[in-house]
């Protein structure tokens, strides 16, 4: 299926993994990072197995490891965050190169890189895997209030059409010599933002006619059928399970939590 | 036989009192393919608004095929009552084509095996069955045009009401919505300032011009009276003409 360049996030394919219901992903996603989240820091073992479970959902995905990085960048102003954590933490301290680390900021960094990037990393498999339209439906279908959903929906069909007329508001300012230099340049560009806003109101009235013209009476009817079997649910819980799985392991290894 | 619709004394006026109809008279039969012309602000968009009941009317009534448009009549109007929106963006809301297409039916409760039906054989109908998995908005605007008139024939309307269907379109994407249209068999009210289009796809004609209908006959005829033309603030394209005598036997 058509995906606009606004989607780069999804990568079209037909594996296990995309054929999954949306909504089976998306719980399996939500757990996984539950599951993450409560590790604790100090199990690196644990962390390491949730990455490698990641790795063979990318595979079976067939999801190449530079689509999945690249896209990670996205988690760089909080790693920003988290490189600063030894430095400016308190308490015991180590030295390294010349300079000395806290370590209790150490763990602190670690702790937020490590969970961070395996849930931003689940959620970018996520959305390769998943179009972002069958995304809201699974959604709807977790029970997410029907008008976030729609809303949602609205602004996936318009993004390209309102982007589109800002670039036509663009052309129209710079035709008339308008080139925004500097600050004093922003009162026209915050007045085109106000046409754009007021544009964009009229137009969700038309489309609000148009639904209302073909019998639209306030929820969105069923068209597509997105029922899961148990089947894909157990396939689905594969992730989470394996990698709760991981976590007892590493409990038991640990000799309990201590 | 009951006329497709049937428009009696039709009259409004929007709540801050501008007066847009002053009562509205006429009938089309099934089958006919009538053109409702008039100039920029002679109330069209608003009469057409009144078809499917989406303004009420002040005074007069509006029946189509047989049922009088009203509170308790609204779902099975806007079935019978299929309204094409000038702007394709307008009309097609959904993520795509298949699903726009399948939301009116879905609207009206069908689902499964006859939903894919009605979607197939309505985008068929418009030529655009290959496009039915992409999203509106990669379609050309011929394209849109044309699965705009999709979303409403998979309703089974008993009327199609388009709105400017020739604006925008170049010329091949405007002779093929011709044909299209000329190919369906369904009645039709094009509403339109395009008079040699009306004129191609339309054997009869009503001018609307100032709130009330004032002209109604063969399309040939009313294109051929310049005066009744200028009258109404309406104009052949340049190098158009219509002889009158040629066809006044």
């Amino acid at each position: 299926m058509g995906a606009g360049h606004h989607h780069q996030l999804y990568r079209p394919g037909d594996t296990l993994v995309h054929r999954l219901p949306p909504q089976c992903k998306l719980v399996a996603v939500a757990a996984f990072a539950l599951v993450v989240v409560a590790t604790p820091r100090e199990w690196l073992w644990a962390f390491g197995l949730y990455a490698l479970l990641l790795g063979v959902v990318a595979f079976a995905a067939r999801v190449p490891p530079g689509f999945v990085l690249r896209r990670m960048v996205v988690e760089l102003p909080f790693v920003v965050f988290a490189v600063a954590l030894p430095f400016i933490g308190l308490g015991e301290r180590v030295p390294f190169l010349g300079i000395t680390l806290s370590v209790e900021g150490l763990w602190a960094a670690w702790n937020i890189l490590a969970k961070a990037t395996l849930g931003v990393a689940a959620s970018v498999l996520l959305a390769a895997t998943t179009e972002p339209r069958l995304m809201l439906l699974g959604a709807q279908r977790l029970r997410l209030p029907p008008l976030l959903v729609q809303i949602a929906m609205f602004m996936l069909r318009y993004m390209d059409v309102i982007v589109d007329e800002m670039r036509r508001m663009r052309v129209a300012r710079e035709s008339r010599g308008f080139v925004a230099r500097d600050v004093r340049h922003i009162p026209a560009v915050a007045k085109s933002a106000g046409a754009l806003f007021i544009r964009s109101y009229e137009r969700g009235e038309r489309v609000h006619l148009a639904m209302l013209s073909r019998g639209y009476t306030g929820s969105m009817p069923v068209i597509q059928d997105l029922s899961a079997s148990s089947r894909q649910w157990l396939t689905a819980g594969m992730l989470p399970g394996a990698a709760l799985v991981a976590l007892l392991g590493t409990t038991l290894v640990n000799g309990g939590l201590g | 036989m009951t006329a497709s619709l049937e428009v009696r004394r039709l009259a409004y006026a929007y709540p801050d009192g501008t007066q847009a109809l002053f009562g509205v008279d006429f009938e089309i039969a099934r089958g006919e393919r009538v053109a409702l012309l008039g100039p920029n602000g002679a109330g069209k968009t608003t009469l057409v608004m009144h078809l499917n009941g989406i303004l009420t009317p002040g005074h007069g009534t509006v029946t189509v095929a047989g049922l009088p448009v009203g509170k308790d009549s609204l779902k099975e109007i806007r079935r019978r009552v299929g309204l094409v929106f000038q702007d394709p963006d307008d009309q097609l809301f959904m993520p795509t084509v298949r699903e726009d297409v399948a939301f009116g039916p879905a609207n009206l409760g069908i689902r499964g095996e006859e939903l894919r039906r009605r979607v197939e054989e309505a985008l068929d109908r418009v030529g655009m069955l290959d496009v039915v998995d992409r999203p509106p908005h990669h379609l050309s605007f011929g394209q849109r045009r044309r699965v705009a008139v999709a979303t409403v024939l998979a309703m089974e309307p008993e009327i199609l009401v388009l709105d400017e269907p020739s604006s925008n379109l170049d010329p091949a994407s405007r002779r093929e919505l011709a044909e299209i249209l000329r190919g369906l068999d369904v009645t039709v009210l094009m509403v339109t300032h395009d008079l040699p289009y009306a004129m191609e796809l339309c054997e009869r004609a009503l001018i609307l011009s100032g709130g009330v209908i004032a002209a109604d006959g063969p399309t040939r005829e009313i294109l051929a009276d310049a005066e009744l033309l200028a009258a109404h603030r309406l104009e052949l394209p340049y190098g158009f003409a219509l002889p009158r005598a040629e066809h006044s036997s």
